[in-house]
């Protein structure tokens, strides 16, 4: 299991086009979980309509968990995702 | 005739048949089954069949809307797939021993109202993608198609709503208008309907579907949000004049558009819009602005139930900014009061609203509003090209006041790290008598002016301008309007600020040569008048 904490960074938070391209991520990559701790909540990040409805706006500090699968990449390709702010 | 009125949400003129868009209810029986697995096959059958659907329409909507706007059905198809909703459909459908239909059906009304209740209006307004994906399932469980709209002829679509799904989903070719009882401009089917360019009203209210039938002839203006069903014969002439006009105009852009702003003398000056709404951005572009000249910040305020916050407000500003890709945007913080009241600000009735407590005199007393504002601005500004401007100053101590709040909170970003832009211009609005009269002492001030020519036109000549029984006496190009006009230009300029003119009078063509005259900078019209004026300016000889 690997993890690390990010901060969402952009305007809007995790709104649908984050939350799909999140999901998206995560299924392709079906051998790993990953888990996102936030707002004392954990949210799957296969789950589309688990992540809106978190309502994670910006600022919030979010702990990616992964486990299984190639741990670090996928961790680190989601990282990348949330530091550049899901390309807004 | 009858008249419907509902919120214009795309402008131009329909005239022609109404077609009532009728979905099959999907009124959703439970029925016990006995056989569990034959049903989640059932299911994951129709399940595979809606996505086969949403991937057709994301690959026509790609081609018809662009990548951003089709997004939202390749979400749908995720949503089909999310493993919570699947799970709670299975779970009913095991404990229950019901059909998928109606596991569907319960499920949607839980995941919808979880969305509805969330405090936020976008995700609220996600409980209609949840209800869209479910009556797709449903549907394709009862392997109902979706009747084929085909009719040879181009219909009014009348609707409750409209899901964005079914909206993609008409021949647009079909269609000259969409009139929806409900709906909010938030809604996909409003922001689809814009880029489909396809004139849209909303919100007309439930006596829409009371009101019209299929074949019933109406004249739809998307301008002022009416409808017209079964109309006499001259409201149907006049509505047919003003379509001919809309061609007219867009004859007239096809021809000045990409065309400079200048007189035949070489004399150049800027044509900005007026907004009031991120939604007309689409119009700012189209009608070839050269930026934006006034765009009203109160639809935040408007529109919300409470103040709108920091985040909020700076989510709607970089949007203005980045799809104005570097083009000036001179956003007027908040000018309400007046004519103008929002619940939540609990303000006071009063005898002379107009001369009361409103626009800058709520934010100078009431400052913490005026500082989220002012910091959601500069933290947009490192979006493009902004000004700021404030209305309704009558003296210098109250603009040294606001001069003084926008340094303590660009150095309270700069603090925190936060990126802004240095090229700001900050500007004042010219609507009082008394900001025109000492205009030598504002204009070392800022950067800009901005002539508020509805209100400059209501204290000078001591008319209240929404009073229609002195009409008469409300003359617009009055003599000391001009001169106070003229008199800020001359200040303006001695002092190294440009001015322009964002009222009503900018638009007026048979007083742009005069303005060009007085050395106006910029005339900020209406997104529909820019051409229009356009095409004043550039038959102007001033030499």
């Amino acid at each position: 299991m690997v993890s690390k904490v990010v901060t969402v960074v952009n305007a809007e938070g995790m709104h649908m086009r984050p939350a799909g391209i999140i999901a998206k991520l995560a299924k392709e990559h079906p051998d790993s979980e990953v888990i996102m701790k936030a707002n004392g909540k954990d949210i799957k990040a296969k789950a589309v309509m688990q992540i809106m409805a978190a309502g994670i706006k910006k600022g919030t500090e979010v702990e990616l968990v992964v486990t299984g699968g190639d741990e670090q990449a996928v961790l680190d390709e989601f990282v990348k995702l949330f530091e550049d702010g899901f390309g807004e | 005739m009858t008249t419907l009125r509902g919120k214009g949400v795309y402008g131009t003129i329909a005239l022609g048949r109404i077609s009532v868009f009728t979905r099959k209810e999907a009124s959703v029986k439970r029925t016990h089954i006995d056989d569990i697995e034959a049903e989640k096959a059932r299911l994951a059958a129709a399940k595979e069949k809606a996505v086969k659907q949403l991937q057709e329409i994301y690959n026509k909507a790609l081609k018809e809307v662009g990548e951003a706007n089709a997004q939202i059905f390749e979400i749908h198809m995720m949503m089909i797939e999310d493993e919570d909703y699947n799970d709670s459909i299975s779970s009913i459908i095991e404990t229950q021993s019901v059909n998928a239909e109606y596991a569907v059906a319960v499920t949607a009304d839980n995941f919808a109202a979880m969305f509805a209740a969330m405090d936020d209006t976008y995700m609220q307004a996600r409980s209609a993608d949840v209800k869209d994906i479910s009556n797709r399932i449903i549907s394709c469980l009862s392997e109902e198609e979706s009747e084929s709209r085909s009719s040879d002829e181009k219909v009014i679509i009348c609707a409750d709503d409209l899901a964005p799904s079914e909206t993609v989903q008409l021949d647009k070719e079909k269609v000259l208008a969409f009139v929806t009882a409900f709906g909010s401009s938030n809604s996909h089917t409003a922001i689809l309907a814009r880029n489909m360019n396809i004139p849209a009203i909303i919100g007309v209210g439930e006596e829409l579907l009371n009101s019209v039938r299929n074949g019933d002839f109406a004249a739809v203006d998307g301008y002022t949000g009416e409808i017209f069903v079964d109309p006499d014969e001259e409201t149907k002439s006049r509505l047919e004049r003003k379509r001919t006009e809309d061609e007219e105009k867009k004859r007239l852009l096809q021809e000045l558009k990409g065309k400079e702003n200048i007189t035949l003398d070489g004399t150049k000056v800027n044509i900005y819009a007026n907004i009031g709404s991120v939604e007309n951005i689409g119009a700012v572009l189209a009608n070839d602005a050269g930026g934006i000249g006034l765009f009203r910040s109160e639809f935040l305020y408007l529109e919300s139930s409470g103040y709108p916050t920091e985040e909020q407000q700076f989510a709607a500003y970089k949007r203005v900014l980045e799809s104005m890709a570097g083009k000036k945007v001179i956003i007027r913080t908040l000018d309400i009061g007046a004519d103008k009241q929002v619940d939540y600000f609990n303000l006071a009735k009063e005898e002379n609203p107009a001369l009361g407590y409103r626009a800058i005199r709520i934010c100078l007393t009431r400052t913490e509003i005026f500082k989220t504002q002012l910091r959601a601005l500069y933290r947009a500004s490192a979006y493009g090209n902004l000004g700021i401007m404030f209305p309704m100053i009558t003296s210098v101590s109250e603009l040294e006041k606001i001069l003084a709040i926008c340094e303590e909170v660009r150095n309270e970003l700069i603090a925190d790290g936060i990126q802004i832009s240095d090229k700001v211009e900050l500007g004042i609005m010219i609507e009082t008598p008394a900001a025109a009269i000492i205009s030598d002492r504002l204009a070392p001030m800022v950067d800009f002016f901005s002539v508020g020519t509805n209100d400059l036109t209501q204290y000078t000549l001591a008319c209240d301008r929404q009073n229609a029984a002195i009409e008469q006496f409300v003359d617009t190009h009055h003599e000391a309007i001009l001169r106070l006009i003229e008199m800020s230009a001359k200040n303006a300029h001695a002092n190294g600020a440009w001015i322009g003119i964002c009222g009503e009078l900018a638009a007026d063509t048979s007083l742009t040569e005069t303005f060009l005259r007085m050395g106006i900078d910029e005339l900020s019209v209406s997104p529909s008048f820019v051409l229009k004026v356009r095409d004043a300016v550039r038959r102007c000889d001033l030499s």
